[in-house]
């Protein structure tokens, strides 16, 4: 055995590669359940690979024939209700997953400093994953598929010139048709899903980089040994491993559990409209996405032109109020200038396009959280009472908003809508504030 | 832990409470169905609702993703039964249950197709189906002499009126509590709609309920066939998994004995 590996190493820096990332990969010894979730998104990409290669192997992209394989799937073909369900099932739970992954992202303060790569590559990851999921649901060609399909890629039309033109090259058609369910098969079965695979990649590489943060929010490389391994850290292999794969079990136990007692979800996995097929003339009573869609659809939803109004005095306001802010004069003038051109901006266009530009931006503010956050510590443990209540109030925005995504729209539920979007931004608008506001806890040196 | 708590708390609880309006009055103007309870792993039930459905409903609906073979296999069904009772004569057991009727004839009699039935239960819900098949009653408006509480103006006639007899409107049961209805032995409640019993038929209003449970039943079993293994699968695979969770615990706990 050591003779072979010898004879790799030589060629192959196996392992090398395997102390770096396992054997002597120092890791916090204070995960908690929160940490699970990274390696749990990871097996769920594998599943869904490996079930959609099964589906593949008997899915007929093709307009007229797409439903029936789906159906022939669950029917004839041996074991093939087991992966399609694998497969339905596994792409709620690998939202799940990252949505709580990246809670735990924001709560431990881990996108900040030195980690900042690590997590815009993971803001791509979630825009990508977004992108997969949603050409994978055309894929069925149910009429949610089709109309859900019909009624997002429409939403660019609203972009002034190019919209048309860009739908038009999008769909391939002039509405979604056999040419859109066949380049959406191209993209979901390999283009996205190499993307995927390179972006987790390269998310593990920079972690691996500057090591994993933890609940305590401090750097274990600040205290080493004379060996300089970090005095707080373990190897990940075999600890970690072993810890992982009781948290492996566990989500087996919940994720086959809807799998094999509760696969649509009572419409909420799988959604009933869905099981007729795809039908141009017959419109679903409610066109609603899939609950991980629901709180940017919601957002979207939230924008009529009584809140445009709204909108426009908050940034009227803000524009008055930059001058009493205390900074440079240059910034103060800049500031004032966006603002103005904003509340400009927003009596010009109409509501579905703000609508579209709200979703958007709901999704880009991710990516600016690093710098947003101007908390002196990086965990919630230590921080500061402001940021805790915005924690607790842009959750239950959050969830609200995805709550109210997945029904349809009434006076009341509008409002509700767009008061949960302006919570929304504002955890982000207000962040560099409230995080610097507040007394924080003194930090410890050491893991606790 | 304690802030983790309470946000989790929050998390759940929130959405509840803000929605809460929305919920109450999607409930109000909500149509009113008949509960049924089904179990598909009632076999004889399910071969009289195959029954039901191959003599009533196949020759204007299909159920064109499945196969007869399936059926004969799935509910015990001997084979020669199957081509006996079950299939046209020109199918084989391999064929789909598609139905004889063309679409353009359909259409031409009905103003519409009548849709495929093979994954209505999945479309719809079984309280509906339920609620459906006893709501047929006699309307002098309709082109074809019937009509349907729950489904208005609907192109389908009452083909089980054979077995159910005929019924007219009578009105709504009142929603409010407090008010209950009287019904006398001529009247029979559908929902929340009231019939007045015209003519028996061959089945006694329990008989036809209980009829259309075992058709609903069916109607469930063919929208997803694997159900029948799935459950029964299921839960060997979380046994498996309990002892696979004690095992992995144990070993995660004796690497991690000496970390501090
Ligand atoms: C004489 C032809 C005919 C027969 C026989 C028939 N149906 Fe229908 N059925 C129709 C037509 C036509 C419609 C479409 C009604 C409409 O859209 O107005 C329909 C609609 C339905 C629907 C509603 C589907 C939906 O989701 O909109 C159900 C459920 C249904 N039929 C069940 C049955 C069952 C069960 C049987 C057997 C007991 C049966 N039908 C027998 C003609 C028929
Ligand atoms: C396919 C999806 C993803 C996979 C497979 C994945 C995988 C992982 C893994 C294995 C880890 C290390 C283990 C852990 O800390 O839990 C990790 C850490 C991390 N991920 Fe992801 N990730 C994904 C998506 C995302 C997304 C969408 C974001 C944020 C937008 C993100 C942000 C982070 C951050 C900030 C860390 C470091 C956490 C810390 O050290 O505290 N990841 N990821």
């Amino acid at each position: 055995m050591s003779n072979f590996m010898e004879w790799v190493d030589r060629r192959f820096p196996a392992t090398k590669v395997w102390n770096e990332h396992l054997a002597e990969y120092w890791t916090p010894k204070n995960f908690n359940f929160w940490y699970y979730f990274g390696s749990l998104a990871m097996l769920v990409l594998v599943i869904q690979i490996v079930t959609g290669i099964f589906l593949t192997m008997h899915y007929k992209p093709d307009a007229s024939l797409a439903f029936a394989s789906v159906e022939y799937i669950m029917r004839d073909v041996p074991w093939g209700w087991l992966m399609r369900y694998l497969h339905s099932t596994g792409a709620s739970a690998f939202f799940v997953i990252v949505y709580l992954h990246m809670f735990r992202g924001l709560i431990y303060g881990s996108s900040r400093e030195p980690r900042e790569l690590v997590w815009l590559i993971g803001c791509v990851i979630f825009v990508t994953l977004m992108a997969e999921a949603f050409m994978g649901y055309l894929l069925p060609w149910g009429n949610m598929s089709y109309w859900g399909a019909q009624v997002i890629i429409s939403l660019f039309d609203v972009i002034p010139y190019l919209g048309p033109i860009l739908t038009e090259w999008i769909r391939g058609d002039f509405v979604v048709s056999d040419a859109t369910l066949n380049r959406f098969f191209a993209f979901h079965v390999i283009a996205l899903p190499l993307v995927l695979c390179a972006l987790v990649f390269l998310h593990i590489v920079a972690l691996h980089k500057v090591g994993s943060n933890n609940p305590d929010g401090i750097e274990i490389k600040d205290n080493k040994d004379e060996n300089g391994k970090p005095l707080d850290g373990i190897a990940f292999h075999p600890y970690y491993t072993v810890k992982d794969l009781v948290g492996v079990v566990v989500f087996f136990m919940v994720y086959l559990g809807v799998v094999f007692f509760w696969p649509d979800g009572s419409g909420v996995l799988l959604e009933k409209d869905n099981f007729a097929p795809a039908n141009s003339l017959q419109t679903p009573p409610d066109i609603v996405p899939l609950w991980y869609f629901t709180p940017f659809y919601s957002i979207l939803r939230a924008s009529t032109s009584d809140f445009l109004l709204i909108l426009t005095v908050i940034t009227g306001v803000a524009a008055v109020a930059t001058f009493f802010i205390d900074t440079k004069r240059s910034n103060k003038i800049s500031a004032f200038i966006c603002y103005a051109l904003l509340a400009v901006g927003l009596s010009i266009f109409d509501a579905k396009f703000w609508g579209v530009v709200m979703m958007g931006s709901a999704i880009v503010v991710l990516f600016l959280l690093p710098w947003l956050d101007k908390s002196p510590v990086k965990s919630i443990r230590y921080r500061s009472m402001p940021f805790k209540i915005a924690v607790g109030i842009f959750v239950i925005a959050f969830i609200s908003l995805g709550y109210l995504g997945m029904h349809p729209v009434s006076e009341l539920s509008t409002i509700q809508a767009q008061l949960c979007t302006i919570l929304y931004f504002s955890f982000f608008a207000l962040m560099p504030f409230y995080t610097a506001w507040g007394k924080t806890k003194p930090v410890p040196t050491r893991l606790t | 832990m304690k802030i983790g708590n309470s946000i989790m708390a929050l998390m759940v609880a929130l959405p509840f409470v803000v929605s809460a309006p929305n919920v109450m009055a999607a409930t109000a103007e909500g149509v009113v169905l008949d509960s049924v309870h089904i179990d598909s792993g009632d076999t004889p039930s399910l071969q009289r609702g195959a029954a039901l459905f191959v003599n009533y409903c196949l020759s204007c609906h299909g159920a064109a993703y499945m196969r007869y073979e399936r059926l004969a296999y799935d509910l015990d069904i001997p084979m020669e039964t199957l081509a006996e009772d079950f299939m046209f004569t020109t199918d084989k057991p391999g064929d789909l249950m598609k139905t004889a009727m063309t679409e353009d004839d359909a259409k031409e009699w009905f103003g519409v197709a009548p849709p495929d039935l093979t994954l209505v239960s999945r479309v719809r819900n079984n309280e509906w189906l339920y609620t459906y098949l006893r709501a047929f009653y006699l309307d002098e408006n309709s082109p074809n002499g019937w009509n349907n509480s729950l489904f208005e103006n609907v192109a389908m006639p009452h083909v089980l009126y054979e077995l159910q007899g005929a019924q007219t409107l009578v009105g709504h049961v009142e929603t409010d509590e407090g008010a209950a209805v009287e019904t006398s032995a001529h009247q029979n409640i559908v929902g929340d709609t009231i019939f007045e019993i015209q003519k028996v038929g061959k089945n006694s209003p329990e008989e036809f309920d209980m009829a259309m449970r075992d058709l609903v039943n069916f109607l469930s079993y063919l929208a997803e066939p694997a159900q029948l293994q799935r459950r029964s699968i299921g839960i060997w695979v979380l046994a498996w998994l309990a002892v696979l969770f004690v095992v992995s615990f144990l070993l995660k706990k004796e690497y991690w004995r000496d970390i501090h």
